[in-house]
């Protein structure tokens, strides 16, 4: 698949300092990004976060208030979006309704100025790619939706573009044939070894599809890693709660030493954790743990807090139990289901063995 | 016995259909065939009069250019003020809406006056370009097709206007958006897309247009005079002042199946071209 020229085709794509501001309120503000050739980068939020914002700042359809865009080095922000060579897929494809399927993969090359034989020759080619070779002479009505994305993504690539862009992609999409469309796309990308920005508020996917995410809140970055990075050590109280299920429980720093930390509960237990950075003793804090980090145990003990146990509920090869701390913090635990079944009198909470629990300033 | 209870709801309209609307046609027919005002001598002596006699070709020609040249003249302005309309702010487009429609608030004759004080010898267009400098003499553009042509496309305007907006309106923001992206310049979207897409709308606009100019006595009266010959103001010396109802009703009929012939040519192209999007 990394064959010299595709390897040499790929784009890098820098954000500098954005800004983008409608009327008083910002929707993007100050987010700087460098995504790596042929990298495929989610942007991940809530809706409002001010990610499909970027998108078109980067697409050229919305202008900025401060801040650059580069490709390959150099600035795009006064070419038009007709001039920038970057393809996008919309999340309701935007397929043009009154040409066939060859017409609308044909249309980009067509406004390039390429005409005859060269332009059949790649619809054909792209439309093989998507495996919608039979289907040339069908209007986009006559289609599915995960066909017509898929015309759509033929339609994008077919003008070689420097960077690809998806706007919530897969959001119209049912669950099975989202999944057969994201290996899709991620197989299309790196054949073609493209730099791609993927905008969704769908963490599986983010996680599924990108090699980075860049965690988005009120127009800001506020993490930007690799998917297991983001997972296991969100760096904000945001992006731990956006991302995956999480229990948090309050506490304090009670001392700090030889980089290990000292935190009491509040739910009446003292654990000893890896000194977390810019949090000094004394500090209130939340504790951040993933529900497959913590267990039940019928054994008292320092590092180990009573809980009031809730509904135990199967889900799939996993056993979630619900839980309730002496100071009222709701805690879910996931471990695997055993074939022993029902365990009584396990009313203490503990974090297992490879725990990587977080620390977050607990806010006033 | 429900799908007779729904038909029998149809029946009032359909009396007063046929009672107000077929029946005096048919009786416009009727009259047509007798060859003396009294209505006495049946026969074919008023057609054979009508299309027989090559003035009444040059007023058909002429009424139909005159519906056709207006038709131009609502696209050519009313197409660029609905993609203006478009792109304006929700606020700006409540503004537009108001002034698009308002003209149709107003009566045609109320109208169709404003424009004679416009159009004037002494009206607004010609002191302004006289006191420019830009003519010596006053324009003659009362009484003349041109001074018609400019009045019948703002007062036809609205009937452009409103179906082209309704249609264009409803269009994806992001095929715009989509055909740019691929690379295409402004215009090859607005010709490729946007104008392909509007074709259901732009045809009613010149629908509406056509037949309510080609029809409109008034404006055609007022501000052509009798100087320029129109059907309608043939049906009306015919009918009210030779009393003539046998010949007046020949003209009508002429005017009802030439529209008609145009209406029905317009409508089968949208259909064709329509055929894409909503077919």
């Amino acid at each position: 698949m990394q064959d010299a020229s595709k390897a040499k085709a790929a784009r890098t794509l820098d954000v500098e300092d954005l800004t983008v501001r409608y009327g008083t309120s910002t929707a993007v503000d100050g987010v700087t990004l460098a995504i790596e050739p042929g990298e495929v980068v989610a942007l991940l939020g809530p809706s409002g976060c001010g990610k499909t914002t970027l998108l078109r700042v980067i697409a050229g359809f919305v202008r900025q208030a401060a801040g650059r865009v580069r490709v390959d080095g150099t600035v795009i922000d006064h070419l038009p979006p007709n001039q920038r060579n970057i393809g996008i897929v919309f999340q309701n494809y935007a397929l043009f309704p009154h040409m066939t399927v060859a017409e609308n993969v044909a249309y980009g090359l067509r406004a390039r100025g390429i005409g005859g034989p060269e332009v059949a020759a790649r619809v054909s080619r792209f439309l093989e790619i998507v495996q919608l070779g039979g289907f040339k002479e069908r209007l986009p009505r006559q289609l599915s939706g995960g066909q017509q994305q898929r015309v759509a993504i033929a339609r994008a690539l077919a003008v070689e573009p420097q960077i690809l862009l998806l706007d919530e992609p897969f959001a119209a999409l049912d669950r099975n044939l989202r999944l057969d469309m994201q290996i899709e796309v991620k197989r299309l990308q790196r054949t073609l070894g493209l730099t791609t920005i993927l905008v969704t508020h769908d963490q599986d996917e983010a996680m599924s599809v990108a090699d980075r995410i860049a965690v988005m809140n009120k127009g800001k970055v506020e993490q930007f890693d690799s998917p297991v990075a983001i997972y296991d050590r969100p760096q904000t109280l945001f992006v731990n709660g956006f991302i995956g299920t999480t229990n948090l429980m309050p506490g304090r720093i009670t001392s700090l030493q030889d980089g290990t930390a000292t935190v009491s509960l509040d739910a009446g237990a003292s654990l000893l954790l890896p000194a977390p950075q810019g949090l000094g003793a004394g500090q209130p804090i939340l504790l951040s743990v993933r529900p497959e980090q913590l267990a039940l145990s019928s054994a008292a003990g320092p590092e180990a807090w009573k809980v009031d146990p809730g509904l135990s509920l199967p889900i799939g090869a996993q056993l979630v139990h619900e839980a309730r701390t002496a100071d009222g913090a709701a805690l879910k635990i996931v471990e695997p289901r055993r074939p022993t079944g029902a365990e009584p009198g396990r009313i203490y909470c503990t974090l297992t063995a490879d725990a990587r629990p977080s620390l977050f300033p607990r806010p006033a | 016995m429900r799908k007779l209870a729904e038909w029998q709801l149809a029946l009032p309209l359909a009396l007063a259909f046929a009672s107000i609307f077929l029946a005096p046609l048919l009786m416009l027919v009727g009259v047509s065939f007798f060859n003396d005002d009294k209505i006495s001598q049946p026969g074919f002596g008023q057609w054979a009069k009508f299309l027989g006699d090559p003035f009444s070709y040059k007023v058909i020609a002429d009424t139909m250019l005159l519906g056709l040249k207006t038709v131009c003249a609502t696209i050519v302005i009313g197409y660029p003020l609905a993609l203006i309309y478009l792109d304006a702010s929700p606020r700006l487009q409540k503004v537009l809406i108001f002034i698009i429609v308002m003209p149709l608030l107003l009566s045609v004759v109320v109208r169709t006056f404003a424009w004679i004080v416009v159009l004037g010898r002494e009206g607004v267009v010609n002191t302004i370009l006289l006191q420019l400098g830009i003519i010596s003499e006053p324009l003659r553009l009362l009484q003349t097709e041109l001074g018609l042509v400019i009045s019948l496309t703002q007062i036809e305007m609205p009937l452009m206007l409103l179906p082209l907006i309704s249609v264009m309106s409803r269009l994806d923001p992001n095929l715009r958006d989509a055909s740019s992206a691929l690379g295409a310049s402004r215009w090859r979207t607005l010709f490729k897309v946007i104008v392909p897409l509007s074709m259901p709308g732009l045809v009613a606009g010149c629908l509406l247009v056509f037949a309510s100019s080609t029809t409109a006595f008034i404006s055609q009266t007022v501000i052509g005079g009798v100087r320029l010959i129109y059907l309608p103001l043939l049906i009306w010396q015919q009918s009210l002042v030779v009393f003539n109802w046998p010949f007046a009703a020949v003209v009508s009929l002429t005017l009802l199946v030439s529209v008609l012939t145009v209406v029905s040519a317009l409508s089968y192209l949208g259909r064709r071209t329509g055929g894409y999007v909503h077919g």
